[in-house]
């Protein structure tokens, strides 16, 4: 099955099995970000964007991207950097394993919420799974970086 | 997990029915659970290009199509303020944004699964399923059908004057209920669905005019009429419990009006 999709800006063709779902060909496109942490659906690893909504890659069947943007976190290094730093201040990573999609899943939420409340921070992100912390380093990140980008500073 | 031989997007709901006739090949929604079942399908059959996948709303109903996801439900201002958002906290706690993203209304109620709380809250408003060859049919008569081969194209909720409220307990947020329970009131008549028992939604209607006083007596029939049973969530007898405590309090949050 031939597909053509756009990739982090570029335009991407593909061969793929008809069954195969989009978090197996993003990693053989090289989106190393993308990881698949529970085969269940449920822990939000695998998270990047399909026309810039939040979507788990491995229950994204390859034939629903034709001709749909894809995003992963190798499309926004820049921005996931910055939120990244905010995270580490904040101590809030141990292992780092459940990063990638947090911080997708994170940057989709400052575009969709404005200004959410505490509860709505945490509803909107309960589908990714740390196994390591207890979330509050990567809360106070969140209100910091959102601080900082609605005061600037 | 699933293998497919075949993926087909559909052009038109005929070509679905048709491909849709034969046993080894399935129609697929979100793909979230159906992925993961065992086993070979020869061929997937997407209906993700019928345009099925949006929330129409006209003076009498809400049509939904099966495609709409379950995110789409959630944000969708005018299902919500009419139902005080019973359909938003039917599915806030499925999973994550991520998944309801993804999650259809058509496999939801289609799978009937005894685990959904979509069914459960659509099941006490006055909510009809409209099958491509079947016709439209009440959510109340659909559940209890045998599964087939025919295919559920929308749903409809008519804008009747129901007001109704969603609850469910779960050991955390995020995980299946260990009981499901939507409560609508209308003109004194309650209806009162329990899901997740583990069995699928079963919907009790009152015949008697609900009143403050009497909410506990309609709860604990609501509870008797249907059956429990235990898995690794909870007992038969506590999800019982539930069952009333939970019905009791959805009238109680009509009645007084309490509701948002």
């Amino acid at each position: 099955m031939e597909i053509q999709f756009v990739l982090n800006g570029k335009k991407t063709s593909a061969d793929a099995a008809p069954g195969a779902m989009l978090y197996g060909l993003l990693r053989e496109k090289g989106c190393y970000s993308v990881k698949c942490g529970c085969e269940t659906t449920n822990c939000g690893l695998c998270t990047v964007w399909v026309d810039g909504v939040p979507t788990l890659s491995c229950a994204m069947p390859v034939a629903r991207v034709e001709g749909r943007e894809v995003t992963t976190m190798e499309g926004l290094q820049k921005e996931a950097e910055e939120f990244g730093s905010f995270l580490a201040a904040e101590g809030a990573e141990q292992c780092g394993f459940c990063s990638p999609g947090f911080i997708m899943n994170v940057l989709a939420m400052v575009r969709e919420l404005d200004n959410p409340s505490e509860d709505e921070i945490k509803e909107y992100l309960s589908g990714n799974l740390c196994r390591c912390t207890g979330y509050m380093g990567q809360l106070r990140a969140i209100q910091k970086y959102m601080k900082m980008k609605k005061e600037g500073v | 997990m699933i293998t497919i031989n075949n993926y087909v997007k559909v052009k038109s709901l005929e070509e679905a029915f048709e491909l849709n006739q034969k046993k080894a090949n399935r129609i697929v929604g979100g793909m979230m659970w159906l992925r993961m079942s065992k086993g070979r399908m020869q061929t997937a059959i997407d209906l993700s290009e019928l345009g099925l996948d949006t929330i129409e709303e006209t003076e009498e109903e809400f049509k939904i199509g099966c495609m709409c996801t379950l995110r789409r439900l959630e944000l969708h201002e005018g299902l919500n303020r009419y139902f005080n958002q019973a359909v938003k906290d039917s599915v806030r706690h499925i999973v994550g944004t991520q998944f309801r993203n993804q999650a259809t209304v058509g496999g939801s109620i289609f799978g009937r699964f005894g685990f959904s709380d979509v069914l459960t809250c659509l099941l006490v408003l006055d909510t009809y399923v409209e099958l491509y060859k079947g016709g439209i049919v009440p959510l109340c008569e659909f559940v209890n059908m045998e599964r087939d081969s025919d295919i559920l194209v929308r749903l409809i909720i008519k804008k009747d004057g129901r007001k109704a409220v969603y609850l469910s307990e779960r050991m955390s947020s995020t995980d299946f209920p260990i009981l499901a329970c939507a409560v609508a009131v209308k003109k004194g008549t309650a209806y009162i669905s329990l899901g997740a028992r583990p069995m699928k939604a079963e919907l009790f209607v009152s015949g008697e005019r609900v009143t403050e006083e009497n909410a506990e007596v309609i709860a604990a029939k609501a509870a008797k009429a249907v059956s429990f049973s235990s898995n690794m969530r909870g007992s038969a007898e506590y999800r019982e419990h539930l069952a009333k405590v939970l019905a009791k309090r959805g009238l109680l949050t009509l009645l007084k009006g309490a509701c948002r």
